[in-house]
Order: C-alpha cells, then structure tokens, then sequence
C-alpha cells in the first residue's frame, strides 16, 4: 500500500513507524507540511495515490489543519480531523469524557482572574491549571495556596497568548505517583505503561519512569469508551488509579488495589517510542497492523462507492 | 547516493566540524550535535545538509 506521513520533525517513533512500514514492503510518501501549501480544492502534497495518510505533526496547530485539509480532499487522513479537534483542546477534550459518563477529574473553565480565582477557592488547594493546549506537562501548575494562585493567574493574563486567558482549573488528583499511558488503536489496547515520579507530573517527557502495565477489565473497558467519545483512531489514554493509598502501590504491573481509575486525557498524535521501551510489544508492528486495516477499509469503502 | 550501511558524514553548522550520522538518517530527523549537544534538523542526504532545528514551540507534543 502507499502510505503517507505528514510530519514536520522525524522522532524516534516516526522512525520507528517508518522501519516498520517499508520492510513490510510498503511505499512511504513523507510529507513535510512545512513545504506544502493546502488549498480549498488541491494541495501541493503529492496525495493523489496515497491508501492513507498518517498524521504525525509535532505541532497541533498544523495537525489540525492539514488533516482537515486532507480530509476536504477525501484523502482517508488518520487521525481523523474531528478527534483531533477533541483532542487537542483539553477542554473539549474533558467534556467529551464527562459526556461519554466516563470519570475524569472535575474541571471548570473561567475567562478571568475573578473566575479563575472563584474557581480555584471551591477546589481548594492544592488544584491544577493547565493551558487548554499543550502537551509534555508543559506550563501546567499545581496550585498550593491563595497568593500562588493570583501570581500565576496574573502572569498568564499579562503574558499570555489567548488561549491562556481561557483558565482550565481541575482537581488535583492524588494518584500513587504514577499514572497509566494506554496506546490504543480504535479502542483496543496496543500496549501499556504506567509512568512513575516522585514530581506530581509524571509524563515521560518529564522524565518519568515507565515501567509495562497490565490493564484490567475496568481499565480496558474505559481505554475502549473513552476512544469512543474522541471518535476513535490511534490514541494515547491517559488514566490515574484512584483510592490507592501510596503504601499499597506495590510498583508491581496490573494496578493492584486500585479498583477504580479517572481518565485524564486523550491524545491524538500519540508518542510510542517509550511504550516500545518498557512494553515487550512490538508496538510499530501493531500500529503498522492497524494502518494496513485502516488503509484496506478505506479502500474498500471507495470501491462500494464506485459502485453505486 | 548513501546505502543503509554507509557511515552518512556532514558538517556540523555551528561549528564546522565534520560529525558521523546514522547510517539509517532520514530526511526532518533530528540530530543532536555530538560537538554542542544543540538539535540538528537533517535538511537534505544528497548532499547531506543539517541545520540548527527549530525551537520548541508551544503547541508542539501528543
């Protein structure tokens, strides 16, 4: 099949995916959407043969409009553009989940300080700020007390971009200092890892330890419904264990004494490279086993519509 | 033309300096600099060109 990747910086898991790709045999059309230019009707990208095309774009901002673009086009684009748009807003993203009756962590919205302050006092302290769009745990804040929250509320008002203006405050959620990173792939699990810290953040870009993950049947059944309420496709789900005091977290796989979780996240451009690491799953394989059924179902769906 | 089992040679931009690539280099991969540690994007393999990568920007991640 030929299979394209849009992307603007080649990481470790773009690599890993394109290995994968051209020793199966498969023709790789990478697109740097940098050099390309998205039309309404056409674009510069070298498209018109492509089975699908793999949306690999480091920056959101890109990812979102260049598979809408594709899209437009009637390129078969994964991830699709509508789960990139609940994706990427982290509000959007909460409300999909809370929509979906799937737990995840309390989390209002407000436009100014006055708000953001209510807001933060009815949470109490400690409670979280985040920027509605980021990633890698960047420029999120764990509140402590009163006067931390008016000087960061300030400091994002004053020098925010926009989007920073748009406060989103959520209960902090005292997990046994890991939390759980599911790749899946239209709702059924790839691999999975829990990510450890003695920092609250506990992201592996942050330097958390991983360590593999042995999902149980509540967790699987909340990897599969919260891809669903995203619109599916190849995802990171974020999950904390909830009710387990950090004693009983024995760091052995298969969340003992948990019970319970809380999705915190859905990611769209999920990163695998770590997954690959600590998981004894060949995780370019599977995605690649993925992709090849995406491409076949797309296909197949172009067939039936030449036929009628 | 390199092969998957040539060593891939370029100029390091800041410094000058000649630096080993991985055989397997692709085109938009990042490098970091062996001399200053600093991020190098592989602009081109035939000739193979690197320059400094991009900053981090703020949308960058998942």
């Amino acid at each position: 099949m030929q299979i394209g990747i849009l992307y603007s910086r080649i990481r470790k898991d773009e690599k890993l995916l394109l290995g994968e790709l051209r020793e199966r045999g498969h023709e790789v059309t990478k697109i740097d959407v940098r050099k390309e230019r998205f039309g309404l009707e056409s674009t510069t990208a070298d498209v018109a043969d492509l089975d699908l095309v793999v949306d690999r774009c480091l920056s959101t901002s890109r990812s979102l409009y260049a598979t809408e673009f594709l899209d437009s086009y009637g390129v078969p684009v994964v991830n699709a553009p509508e789960t990139g748009d609940v994706c990427a807003d982290k509000a959007k993203n909460s409300l999909a989940l809370a929509e979906a009756d799937i737990p995840t962590p309390a989390t209002e919205v407000a436009f100014t300080k006055e708000t953001a302050m209510e807001a933060i006092e009815e949470f109490g302290y400690p409670c979280v700020l985040k920027p509605v769009v980021g990633s890698w745990g960047r420029l999120m804040a764990k509140i402590d007390t009163r006067s931390a929250a008016e000087a960061i509320l300030e400091h994002k008002e004053t020098l925010g971009h926009y989007e920073h203006k748009v406060f989103y405050i959520q209960e902090f959620v005292d997990k046994p200092g890991r939390d759980i990173r599911v790749l899946a792939v239209d709702g059924e699990p790839v691999a999975a890892m829990t990510r450890s810290s003695d920092h609250w953040l506990t992201n592996a870009a942050k330097g958390g330890e991983t360590q593999s993950f042995e999902l149980d049947d509540r967790a699987l059944e909340l990897v599969e419904r919260a891809s669903a309420a995203v619109g599916g496709g190849m995802l990171g789900v974020d999950l904390m264990e909830v009710g387990v005091e950090p004693e009983a977290d024995t760091g052995e796989t298969g969340g003992a004494g948990s019970g319970e979780y809380t999705v915190h996240e859905v990611n769209h451009t999920v990163e695998f490279k770590a997954l690959n690491t600590a998981t004894d799953v060949d995780v370019p394989a599977k995605v690649v086993d993925w992709l090849e059924a995406k491409a076949a179902a797309a296909a197949g769906d172009d067939a039936a519509e030449a036929h009628t | 033309m390199t092969s998957d089992t040539d060593p891939v040679m370029a100029e390091d931009p800041i410094t000058g300096e000649e630096i080993e690539l991985p055989a397997d280099v692709e085109v938009g991969e990042i490098i970091d600099s062996p001399v200053t540690g600093t991020e190098l994007e592989v602009i081109s393999l035939d000739p193979v060109v690197l320059e400094e990568a991009p900053e981090l920007e703020e949308d960058w991640g998942e």
